[in-house]
C-alpha cells in the first residue's frame, strides 16, 4: 500500500507543492532532450538515405569536438579551427563512402551495421592517437557562446537556466529548420528524399548514390559537430561522451528511424521523461534509473506502435 | 585427392544422419578433439592456455548462443552481456545457497536462470523486428547491468560489489577458486564447450532448428506453414540465453576468478556480436573462428612491436591496435561478408575438386 502511494501519489504531490522544482526539472529534461534529438538526427539522416544504422554517430560527435579543441590547442584561431573541422568531417564522409559504403553496397543491413563498428574503432583509435585521450575543455568562450545563467523568479521560487542551454536549444532548432528547408526546397534535398524512398528508382532517374551518400554523411558530420560543441560546453570533451550515442537509441525507436520530426519530439519526450523519472521516482528504486528508464519508456511505446511515433508504417509482404 | 567422399557408401539411415557423414571429417574431428584434450594440456604453457585458449573457448560458447538467436532465428540481440551476467551472478548465488552441490551442475543450472531472463526480455520480439528489436534488447542490457550494481543481495552484500569465486572440488580435485590449476580448468571448459556445441549442432539439424531457420528466412511465410511464431522465437531466446548464461558462469568461475557488473556491460555484448558476424552468421564453426579472431587479434597486434624490436609507447600501441582492429573488421566484411566460416567452406570445396580448378 505504501509502495503504491510512493509510486502513484507522492511524486505528484511533490510536483504540486514545489512547482519551481518541477519547472527546473522539466527545463533540464528539455535541454538534455534537445541534445539527444541532435544525435538522433544524425542517425536518422544516414538511415534514411543509405539504410545504414550508423553506430559511429556517437563517436563522430566526440571526434569532431576533439578535432576542434585539438586544433585550437595547436594555435589555430577558433573560427578557423571550426572551418577546418567542418572540412575534416567532409573528408571523413568522402572516405567512408569510398572505403566502406561503396565496396559494401547491396550487403545485408547487419553487415553495414557491423562496418560502422569498425569505423567506430578507427575513429576512437585515431582520435586518441592524434589528440590524446584525456578530457579537454570545450572552447565555448572563443566560439562566442554565452556562459553564465539566468535566474527567473517564478512559481514561488527560482528557476535557473544556463545560457549555454538556451543557446543549444536555439541552435538545435535553427539546425532542424535549415535541414527541413534543405530537404524540401533544394535540388540535393529532393534527390536525398528520392534516395530515401527507393534506391533503385533514384538510380534510374539519374541520381548518383555515391554523391548523395557523401552529402548525407557530411550533413551527419556537421550535426555531430554541433552536438559535440554543445555537449562539450556542458561537460568536457572526452571519449566518455560516446555513451550518449546509446542514449539516443531509445529516442530513435520512439520517434521512428526515418522521421526527422520524430527524432526531435522523441528526444524531448525521452529527455523530460528521464529527468522527471529520475527526480521523482528515482529515490524509490535507488538512484541511477536514468540509465534504463529511457529504454523502458521506448519499449512501452513500441508495444503499441512498432514503427515508432512517426515512422513509416511497416507493411510486410510475402 | 585426400578430401573426397567418393566410394563412401551409406547403407542405412543412421549413417546418413551422422553428424559427420564424410570419413575424412570424422578423422579430422577425432584428431582435433585428441589434440585439444591431450596435446594441448601436455605441450602448451599455462600462459597460453589461461589467457588465450580458455577465454576463446568460453566466448565461443557465448557466440554460439548469440548465433542461435541472431544467425539462425534472425533476431538481432544486443543483450548478450547481460544474459552472461545473469548466468554468472546466478551461479554465484547458487554456490552460496547450495555449497555442497557439484559445481558443474550449478553452472548448467545457472544457464536456466539466464534462459528465464531471456524469455522475459524476448517477449517484445513478436511485435518488434530488426533494429527496433536490437534496441529493445538494449533495455535488457542496461536494466540488468543496473541490477548487478544496485541489488547488493546479488553479490552477497560484498563491499567491493564484486563476486569472488569460492573454491569447489570435483572428485577431490579443486576446479574453481585460486587453488585450481590452469589445466584442470581448461579440461572442464573444453568438456562443457564440446558437449554443448554437440547439442547445439543436433538442435539445429532437427525440427527446432528448422523452424528457427524458417522464421529467420521469412516469418510470415513460416507462420503460414504452421509454425507458431511466438513459441519459436521465445524458445530461441531461451536456448540462446541458456548458452550465454553458461558461458557467463564459466567466464567468472573458470577464467576470471572474480567479476563485477563491469565484466558484463554493453561492450561485452558488442564483442560477442562481432565474433558472430566476423565468424559467420548461422555457422557453429564460425562462432569459434570469430571468437579466436576477435580475441586473438588484439593480443597479436600488441605483441608485434616487441617481436620486431620496435620501441613504441604502450598507449600508442593501444591506439594503433584500435585502428587496426577497426580496419580489419571492415576489410573482412568487404572481402567476405558471410564471415570466416564461408572462407573455410570455399577452402573445403577447393580441396574436394583438387587438382582441378572446378
Amino acid at each position: 500500500m505504501h509502495l503504491l502511494y510512493m509510486i502513484f501519489i507522492d511524486p505528484f504531490v511533490q510536483m504540486g507543492t514545489a512547482p519551481d522544482l518541477l519547472a527546473q526539472t522539466l527545463w533540464e529534461g528539455l535541454v538534455a532532450g534537445v541534445l539527444y534529438a541532435l544525435i538522433a538526427l544524425g542517425f536518422v539522416l544516414i538511415f534514411k538515405a543509405s539504410g545504414v544504422f550508423n553506430f559511429a554517430q556517437g563517436i563522430m560527435v566526440v571526434f569532431s569536438a576533439l578535432t576542434l579543441v585539438g586544433l585550437y590547442a595547436h594555435g589555430v584561431p577558433a573560427f578557423l579551427a571550426l572551418a577546418i573541422t567542418v572540412g575534416v568531417m567532409f573528408l571523413l564522409a568522402m572516405a567512408v563512402e569510398r572505403f566502406v559504403l561503396r565496396p559494401l553496397v547491396n550487403q545485408p543491413d547487419i553487415v553495414l551495421f557491423m562496418a560502422t563498428f569498425g569505423l567506430t574503432y578507427i575513429l576512437i583509435g585515431s582520435g586518441e592517437l592524434i589528440f590524446g585521450g584525456d578530457p579537454k575543455v570545450m572552447i565555448s568562450d572563443q566560439l562566442l557562446l554565452p556562459s553564465g545563467a539566468y535566474q527567473i523568479k517564478t512559481l514561488g521560487g527560482f528557476v535557473q537556466m544556463q545560457k549555454i542551454d538556451i543557446a543549444a536549444a536555439v541552435i538545435a532548432s535553427l539546425m532542424v529548420a535549415s535541414l527541413a528547408v534543405f530537404f524540401q526546397k533544394t535540388r540535393i534535398g529532393r534527390a536525398l528524399r528520392a534516395v530515401a524512398d527507393s534506391h533503385r528508382a533514384a538510380l534510374s532517374v539519374g541520381i548518383s548514390l555515391e554523391y548523395i551518400w557523401v552529402v548525407v554523411w557530411f550533413a551527419a558530420g556537421v550535426v555531430a559537430l554541433a552536438t559535440g560543441i554543445m555537449w562539450g560546453a556542458r561537460s568536457n570533451v572526452s571519449f566518455a561522451l560516446d555513451i550518449i550515442a546509446l542514449k539516443a537509441l531509445p529516442v530513435l525507436i520512439l520517434g521512428g528511424f526515418t522521421s526527422i520530426p520524430g527524432a526531435i519530439i522523441g528526444g524531448v519526450i525521452i529527455g523530460v521523461g528521464e529527468k522527471v523519472g529520475e527526480f521523482y521516482w528515482g529515490p524509490l528504486f535507488g538512484s541511477g534509473i536514468e540509465e534504463w528508464f529511457a529504454y523502458v519508456i521506448a519499449l512501452i511505446f513500441l508495444l503499441f506502435r512498432p514503427q515508432g511515433l512517426f515512422g513509416e508504417r511497416i507493411i510486410e509482404r510475402i | 585427392m585426400l578430401y573426397r567422399e567418393a566410394g563412401q557408401f551409406k547403407t542405412n539411415y543412421f549413417a546418413d544422419q551422422a553428424l559427420f557423414p564424410i570419413r575424412q571429417d570424422q578423422i579430422g574431428i577425432f584428431l582435433i578433439l585428441a589434440v585439444a584434450f591431450i596435446g594441448v594440456p601436455l605441450t602448451a604453457s599455462d600462459f597460453v592456455i589461461d589467457s588465450i585458449i580458455n577465454p576463446i573457448l568460453i566466448l565461443s560458447l557465448a557466440a554460439i548462443g548469440l548465433n542461435l538467436l541472431t544467425g539462425y532465428t534472425g533476431l538481432l540481440s544486443l543483450g548478450t552481456g547481460a544474459f552472461m551476467g545473469v548466468g554468472a551472478f546466478g551461479c554465484y548465488k547458487l554456490t552460496t545457497f547450495f555449497p555442497g552441490v557439484n559445481i558443474i551442475v550449478l553452472i548448467v543450472a545457472s544457464g536456466f536462470l539466464s534462459a528465464a531472463a531471456g524469455i522475459v526480455f524476448g517477449l517484445p520480439s513478436l511485435r518488434i523486428k530488426g533494429f527496433y528489436l536490437a534496441v529493445a534488447t538494449l533495455a535488457a542490457q542496461f536494466f540488468l547491468s543496473w541490477c548487478f550494481i544496485r541489488i547488493p543481495w546479488l553479490y552477497n552484500h560484498n563491499v567491493s560489489a564484486s563476486i569472488e569465486v569460492p573454491e569447489r572440488t570435483l572428485f577431490g580435485i579443486p576446479v574453481t577458486g585460486p587453488t585450481a590449476t590452469v589445466t584442470t580448468r581448461y579440461i572442464i571448459v573444453l568438456t562443457i564447450v564440446s558437449v554443448m556445441t554437440w547439442l547445439a549442432s543436433n538442435l539445429i539439424r532437427g525440427r527446432i532448428g528448422r523452424t528457427w531457420m524458417a522464421v529467420r528466412d521469412m516469418d510470415i511465410a513460416a507462420e503460414l506453414i504452421g509454425i507458431k511464431l511466438y513459441q519459436t522465437k521465445l524458445l530461441a531466446f531461451a536456448v540462446s540465453s541458456f548458452y550465454c548464461g553458461v558461458a557467463g558462469a564459466m567466464l567468472v568461475f573458470l577464467y576470471l576468478g572474480n567479476a563485477e557488473s563491469e565484466s558484463f556491460n554493453i561492450n561485452q555484448s558488442f564483442l560477442v556480436l562481432f565474433m558472430v558476424i566476423i565468424g559467420g552468421l548461422g555457422s557453429l564453426l564460425g562462432s569459434f573462428l570469430g571468437a579466436a579472431f576477435i580475441w586473438g587479434l588484439p593480443i597479436v597486434l600488441r605483441a608485434l612491436p616487441d617481436y620486431f624490436g620496435v620501441p613504441v609507447h604502450p598507449s600508442t600501441v593501444e591506439h594503433i591496435t584500435f585502428i587496426m582492429l577497426g580496419s580489419l573488421i571492415i576489410f573482412f566484411l568487404i572481402v567476405e561478408p558471410a564471415g570466416l566460416a564461408r572462407l573455410w567452406q570455399i577452402g573445403k570445396q577447393k580441396l574436394r575438386v583438387w587438382p582441378f580448378p572446378y
